[in-house]
C-alpha cells in the first residue's frame, strides 16, 4: 500500500503548507460523484479522522481515509502544468476510464 | 483533463461546480486578475508571462479590438482609436471630462450625463471599453482556472460616486462577469495585508500610482472598513518622477528637450530605467541620443532626490488635510500601507515612514497588493473558506435623504451607515385632497435641499385624495452591497408604488464630498436656524390657507370687527413670513392662533351641528 509524489508535486505541496500557516498534511480521497461515478478529492489536513492512513513520501504527509485507500493504492501524485492552467493530476493505476473533465473516473 | 487545486478541509467540490472565484483591480493605466489557488493568493500572468494588463483598448481597422501591451504600442500611432485610461471617463459627463483633463485626442460625442467616443468601430461610451478590458482578464482567469468564473469582486477608487460604480458594474455585466461585489481600493489593500483581522483602529492607505496619488484613511470597526476621508492629486505619480530625471539628464547635456519624437521617447525609457536602478543603486550611469549625437552621465541618488523632493512634500501635504478632514491625529494611526509602484521609490517610503512615524507596510509588491485584497475576499464570498468572520463591509460617504416641504432636507441613510442597508420612513401628504407626491432624492449633509446634491426625483401618482396628513406614504432607501442606491415610494392604503433606481447625472470629485461634509460641520448653526425659518415659514402658510378657506365657507360667523382683527394678523404673518426671523414668525403665528380662536370655535360648533340636525339620535 503506498501513495507517491513526484518532486514538483512534494514542492508545491510543501510551498502552500507554508503559505497557509497551518496544516499536518495533504489529504487524497475519493468521492462517489460526477458524471463517472468517483471523484478525486484533494484538501488541506488540519485533524486526522477514524480510520485515516498517514504515509510520508518526498517530505510529504498524505493522508488518505481507509476506504478511499482501496481505490487509490499505487496513487502518484503529479503536478503539472498545461499552458496557463496548472494543478494537480491523479496517475491512478485502479481507473480504468475518465469522464472528458478528469475529475471523475470508474475503476 | 483538469487539473486540481488544494481545497481547505471539508470544502472539496464536486466535478464542474468548482467555485471560481477572481479579484480585479481594474486600474486606470493598468488592470491585474488575482486568485487563491490551492490557499494561495497570486495575480494571474499572461502567455507571455505579463501579470499587469495596460488598460488601452485599440479599434483596429480590421474589426478587431487590441487590449493591453498591443493596443499601448499603437496609441501614439493610431490615438483617435486608441483609448488609454478610460476609468478617467466613466459617469463622467463631457464638461466634467474637459474641465479636468483638457484637450484629449478623442472625437467625443455627448450624451446625456456620460459621453460616447467616436471609433472607426462606431461609438463607443466607456463602459463598453471597460467591458473590453474586463473581458481579456476573465478569458485569462478561465483558461487559468481551467473553468468558467463563479464571480469576480473588483475594486474601485474610494472617492467614485454611485454613477462610476454603476459603469463599473455595468461594464462587469458586460463582459459576462458576475460581480460578488465592488469594493473600494484601500480597502483591498488592507486585506491583502490581513488588517481587516487585526487591532481595530485607524489605517491610512498611501497610493501612488504612475499618475495618480490618493490617500484614503480607514477606520477598522467591529470587521468594518469605514472609509473616514479621501484626498490627492490626479495628476501626480512616478511618470513625474521620470520627467525630473529627463530633465536632470537634459541639464547635464546642456541641451533642450529633443523635438524627434523617437529621441523623446528614448530619453524617457532610459529615464525611467535610471529611476528604477536608483532604489538599489547610490548612483547610476546612461547613455542617451540628443540631436543624433551620444551622450553619457550619471545621476547620483542624492541628485534624484532632491528633483522629486518637491512631489513627495505635496503628498504629505495631501496625507495631513486628510488626517485633519477625518479629524484624526497622525499618532493615532495605527498601520500605513504601501500601494503603486511608485512607493518602490527609498525616498518616498523613508519620507512617509518620518511623515506618520512608522514603518509603512511593504512586504506584498505594491502593483498587486490591490488585486491580492479582491481576490481574498472573492473568495470568501463564493464560499471558500468555512468559518470566515470577515464579510467586509464598506460606508456611505454621505448622507441620502429626502426633500420634504420648503426645500428642507429630511435624512433616511445618515453618513458612514455601513452597507448593504435599508432603511424606510412614513411621510404624509400636504394639503387635502393630494393625489401625488413629487419625491427629490438628495445627498448630503446640509439641511436644505439647495446645499445638498440632488440625485433624483420622480413623483408617486394615484394616492387617494384624503385629508392633509391622512395618508401613508413609505418611502424604502435601499442600498446594496455595491453601494448603489434604489428609492420606492409605497401608498400604504392602496399599495400603488414607484420606484427608481439612481444613477446621478454628474460626477462628485473627493474634494467635493470633503468639502460638503466640512461645510456641513462649519455650516451646522446657520443650518439649524434656516431649518427653523422653513419650517416656521411652512406653519405660516399651511394656517393661511386653512384661514383663508374658513373665512369664505363661513363668512357669515364672523362679525366685521373680528374680521378687522383676524385680517390686521394675517397682514402681520404675512409681512413676518417674508422676513428672516423665525422667532418673529413663530410670534405672529401665536398671535393669530389666538385672534381666530372664537372663531374657529364657532365654525366648529356650526359644523357639529350641521352634522346633527336631521339626525335621529340612533345615528350620533
Amino acid at each position: 500500500m503506498a501513495i507517491t509524489l513526484t518532486d514538483s508535486a512534494a514542492d508545491r505541496v510543501k510551498n502552500f503548507l507554508a503559505s497557509r500557516g497551518k496544516g499536518l498534511g495533504l489529504r487524497l480521497g475519493v468521492k462517489t460523484t460526477g458524471c463517472s461515478g468517483l471523484a478525486y478529492v484533494l484538501e488541506f489536513v488540519d485533524e486526522l479522522q477514524e480510520g485515516d492512513e498517514v504515509f510520508n513520501d518526498n517530505g510529504v504527509n498524505v493522508i488518505v481515509d481507509a476506504k478511499s485507500l482501496v481505490y487509490l493504492d499505487g496513487t502518484h501524485l503529479d503536478y503539472v502544468k498545461n499552458g496557463l492552467n496548472e494543478g494537480f493530476e491523479f496517475k491512478n493505476p485502479n481507473q480504468k476510464d475518465e469522464c472528458g473533465c478528469g475529475e471523475s473516473f470508474t475503476v | 483533463m483538469a487539473l486540481l487545486q488544494i481545497a481547505e478541509p471539508g470544502q472539496s467540490t464536486n466535478p464542474h461546480e468548482h467555485k471560481l472565484a477572481v479579484g480585479i483591480d481594474l486600474g486606470t493605466t493598468n488592470s491585474l486578475v488575482a486568485s487563491v489557488r490551492s490557499g494561495e493568493t497570486s495575480v494571474l500572468p499572461d502567455e507571455r508571462g505579463h501579470l499587469s494588463l495596460p488598460s488601452v483598448v485599440q479599434y483596429a481597422e480590421d474589426n478587431s479590438i487590441i487590449v493591453g501591451v498591443d493596443a499601448k504600442d499603437s496609441a501614439a500611432l493610431d490615438p483617435e482609436n486608441t483609448i488609454v485610461s478610460v476609468k478617467r471617463f466613466l459617469g463622467r459627463s463631457l464638461s466634467d471630462i474637459e474641465q479636468v483633463y483638457g484637450k484629449l485626442p478623442y472625437q467625443f460625442v455627448e450624451k446625456e450625463h456620460t459621453v460616447n467616443i467616436a471609433t472607426r468601430q462606431g461609438e463607443k461610451n466607456p463602459i463598453q471599453v471597460s467591458a473590453d478590458i474586463l473581458q481579456v482578464l476573465k478569458h485569462r482567469a478561465e483558461l487559468t482556472l481551467g473553468d468558467e468564473l463563479t464571480g469576480a469582486v473588483i475594486t474601485v477608487p474610494a472617492h467614485f460616486d454611485d454613477a462610476q460604480r454603476q459603469g463599473t458594474k455595468d461594464a462587469a455585466q458586460l463582459a459576462g462577469i458576475k460581480v460578488l461585489r465592488l469594493l473600494n481600493e484601500p480597502t483591498a489593500a488592507a486585506v491583502a495585508y490581513g488588517l481587516d483581522s487585526g487591532k481595530e483602529g485607524i489605517v491610512a492607505v498611501y497610493d501612488l500610482g504612475g499618475g495618480t496619488f490618493d490617500i484614503s484613511i480607514l477606520r477598522l470597526n467591529k470587521g468594518v472598513f469605514e472609509v473616514m476621508s479621501t484626498g490627492g492629486d490626479t495628476a501626480l505619480g512616478g511618470d513625474d518622477f521620470d520627467k525630473k530625471i529627463a530633465e536632470l539628464m537634459l541639464e547635464q547635456a546642456n541641451a533642450e528637450p529633443p523635438e524627434n519624437k523617437g529621441e523623446y521617447r528614448k530619453l524617457y525609457d532610459s529615464a525611467r530605467r535610471v529611476k528604477e536602478a536608483l532604489s538599489e543603486h547610490d548612483s547610476v550611469a546612461f547613455t542617451v541620443e540628443l540631436s543624433g549625437e551620444q551622450f553619457s552621465g550619471e545621476i547620483s541618488k542624492t541628485q534624484f532626490e532632491q528633483a522629486i523632493a518637491e512631489l513627495v512634500k505635496n503628498t504629505l501635504r495631501s496625507c495631513r488635510r486628510a488626517l485633519k478632514d477625518a479629524d484624526v491625529e497622525k499618532e493615532q494611526v495605527l498601520e500605513v500601507v504601501m500601494v503603486g509602484g511608485s512607493t518602490r521609490v527609498p525616498y518616498v517610503r523613508e519620507q512617509v515612514e518620518s511623515f506618520f512615524g512608522r514603518e509603512p507596510l511593504t512586504s506584498i509588491d505594491p502593483d498587486q497588493v490591490v488585486a491580492i485584497g479582491a481576490a481574498i475576499q472573492a473568495d470568501i464570498l463564493v464560499g471558500n473558506k468555512p468559518n470566515s468572520d470577515m464579510l467586509l463591509l464598506d460606508v456611505t460617504p454621505l448622507s441620502l435623504g429626502l426633500e420634504t416641504m420648503g426645500g428642507l432636507v429630511e435624512k433616511v441613510i445618515p453618513r458612514n451607515t455601513t452597507i448593504p442597508v435599508a432603511r424606510a420612513q412614513e411621510f404624509t401628504t400636504y394639503k387635502d385632497g393630494q393625489t401625488m407626491m413629487a419625491i427629490h432624492v438628495v445627498q448630503g449633509e446640509r439641511e436644505l435641499v439647495e446645499d445638498c446634491r440632488s440625485l433624483a426625483r420622480f413623483v408617486l401618482k394615484g394616492i387617494p385624495p384624503l385629508t392633509a396628513g391622512i395618508a401613508v406614504i413609505r418611502v424604502t432607501f435601499n442600498i446594496d452591497a455595491d453601494g448603489l442606491l434604489s428609492v420606492t415610494a409605497l401608498e400604504k392604503s392602496t399599495g400603488i408604488e414607484s420606484s427608481i433606481q439612481v444613477k446621478p447625472s454628474f460626477g462628485l470629485e473627493q474634494d467635493e464630498i470633503a468639502d460638503m461634509i466640512q461645510s456641513s460641520m462649519s455650516n451646522a448653526k446657520q443650518d439649524i436656524e434656516q431649518r427653523m425659518l422653513r419650517e416656521q415659514q411652512i406653519d405660516a402658510i399651511r394656517m393661511l390657507e386653512a384661514l383663508d378657506l374658513a373665512m369664505t365657507e363661513s363668512k357669515d360667523l364672523l362679525p366685521d370687527g373680528e374680521k378687522q382683527q383676524i385680517e390686521q394678523a394675517i397682514t402681520e404673518l404675512k409681512a413676518a413670513t417674508q422676513g428672516t426671523d423665525g422667532q418673529l414668525i413663530k410670534d405672529k403665528i401665536k398671535q393669530l392662533d389666538d385672534t381666530s380662536q372664537p372663531f374657529a370655535a364657532r365654525r366648529m360648533e356650526n359644523s357639529i351641528k350641521t352634522a346633527l340636525t336631521g339626525s335621529s339620535v340612533d345615528q350620533v
